[in-house]
């Protein structure tokens, strides 16, 4: 752990003798993410409501999903960049070093750049936190806080399953953007609008529901189940399978020679 | 022009050895328009008045954006050449017998066209049989298609020439991701390629597709699927025209001040 944030210091620091791309860059993610919020504000304008969601309860799911999200990508980013790593042979010399590839993977890349996402999903979730009309007790908190972890881990587990593919195919996936950058943009509204079956699929394949529309019911006080609380907690099991595979991957590795 | 054509087609060629990559983007593509249809669904059904078209019209326009997704994306630039003037390598393009900026923009046509051809025909094979409203509808009519057909190319043009102005600022800047991010940040919102432009409020519409980003996908999507009345076709056309001898004029002359001021280091 203690080399993990070391790496992630060597990180900033090289970043730091950039300033202005590096501000650039942080105004640019900052607007990214800024965008989607102002299509949906706009959609929102026009209808006033989706399915029974309003506008507060879908920022509210934007922006938490939006933070999980933009925390996963901060930390699990090297996974990102995990083909480049196989074809330029880097694997292999990783491989030969006495520590934990996962973490030299890991620390390979660390997306200060990302922390423009991770304001603009604070800021937005404060300002609907200002206007939420629900109480929320203790249970709510700890909910959200669950969600969090949760998701992180959900969309972790997302990276680690990309990258491990990569050991057999060397070349990265587009379609995985779907469960990605897929999931992140099409989770910012609850995943239930998109009828039953995507429901089911994120609910049983990729858990993504159980971290996002069950417990935001709870959150905006739409049911009373309380063990909805707990989903995102069951939906960090997906990163057994996922790291599961990674091992798998690693012990069939062949290098792509160089 | 000889060279033009030659040139063209050798990048169209290169763009076309990416079998693999395209299937896999014709599937990403497929799911993204998929979902991208059932979200508007749930808003249709929540209150299908307010829908400022048919569902069916906003389900060709969500395939068609898919389908010529290559041909439209601003975010998707050639790295190479952000490389080449990053680390010198200008000064080989520099001593070609041939205009730095038409070479670029040629080549970016081809391989933006090389893509979509690649991409959009499965694309739109599968979308047109799906069934009624969610289905991918074309007119059948021959004026409209070509209506189309020249305001795409017209798009396809506007579209090289503003990410060519991106190029261009690589020159002076040292790293062009910033700058990038932002740029295609506000096209992408502007060009309706977020949310299709009849969505938003029509006080900043009206302002909107006024800007040469209008002269993107809005202009050949909407005339496709009827949205835009046959009356504007003509000013629509114009106004594409418009921006686009503006962008290239615009490039040209950056290109040129840039290019009277580089320095390249080293042998």
């Amino acid at each position: 752990m203690k080399l993990y944030w070391h790496y992630v210091m060597l990180h900033l620091k090289s970043l730091w003798q950039y300033k202005t791309s590096t501000l650039l860059l942080l105004l640019g993610q900052f607007l990214v993410a800024f965008n989607l919020f102002l299509g949906m504000w706009f959609l929102f304008q026009r209808f006033h409501q989706v399915a029974d969601f309003i506008l507060e309860e879908v920022v509210l799911c934007f922006s938490i999903v939006l933070l999980q999200f933009s925390l996963a990508e901060m930390f699990g980013r090297g996974f990102d960049s995990f083909p480049i790593l196989i074809n330029k042979g880097e694997l292999d010399r990783m491989m030969v070093r006495p520590k934990s590839l996962m973490l030299q993977v890991l620390g390979a890349k660390f997306e200060i750049s990302r922390i423009g996402r991770i304001l603009q999903a604070l800021i937005t979730f404060l300002a609907v936190y200002q206007t939420i009309p629900w109480d929320w007790g203790f249970l709510e908190y700890l909910t959200l806080f669950f969600m969090l972890v949760g998701g992180s881990a959900v969309f972790m587990g997302m990276f680690i399953l990309y990258a491990s593919f990569c050991f057999f195919t060397i070349e990265g996936l587009e379609f995985f953007n779907i469960f990605t950058d897929g999931a992140r943009e099409f989770g910012s509204y609850p995943l239930a609008i998109y009828g039953r079956r995507i429901l089911q699929f994120t609910t049983v394949v990729i858990p993504y529901a159980l971290t996002q529309y069950y417990p935001l019911l709870l959150l905006t006080h739409k049911t009373d189940q309380k063990w909805f609380a707990l989903l995102p907690l069951v939906a960090m099991l997906f990163l057994v399978p996922c790291i599961a595979f990674w091992c798998f991957g690693v012990h069939h590795y062949r290098s792509s020679g160089s | 022009m000889k060279k033009i054509g030659a040139l063209f087609k050798l990048r169209f060629l290169i763009g076309l050895q990416y079998r693999t990559a395209a299937f896999a983007g014709i599937i990403t593509q497929f799911a993204w328009g998929s979902l991208s249809i059932l979200l508007y669904h749930a808003f249709y059904q929540t209150n299908p008045e307010a829908f400022p078209m048919s569902f069916s019209q906003l389900s060709s326009y969500i395939w068609l954006q898919q389908g010529f997704l290559a041909l439209f994306m601003i975010w998707s630039m050639e790295n190479e050449l952000f490389d080449l003037i990053h680390q010198g390598s200008i000064a080989y393009e520099l001593v070609r017998p041939m205009d730095l900026y038409d070479f670029w923009f040629i080549r970016s046509m081809a391989v933006r066209l090389a893509k979509t051809v690649l991409r959009c025909f499965p694309l739109f094979l599968i979308a047109s049989v799906l069934p009624f409203p969610y289905s991918l509808v074309l007119p059948t009519a021959p004026l409209p298609l070509l209506i189309f057909l020249l305001s795409l190319l017209l798009a396809w043009i506007n579209v090289v020439a503003f990410c060519m102005l991106i190029y261009i600022s690589a020159f002076y800047t040292l790293s062009a991701m910033g700058i990038r991010m932002i740029a295609v940040t506000m096209v992408e919102f502007l060009s309706g390629a977020l949310i299709p432009l009849p969505f938003l409020p029509d006080s900043i519409r009206f302002l909107i597709e006024w800007l040469p980003f209008a002269s993107m996908q809005n202009a050949p999507l909407r005339i496709v699927i009827g949205e835009i009345l046959q009356t504007e076709w003509l000013n629509i056309l114009g106004l594409q025209l418009f921006w686009a001898v503006i962008l290239i004029l615009l490039g040209k002359k950056m290109m040129k001040k840039a290019l009277d001021r580089i320095v390249i280091q080293g042998g």
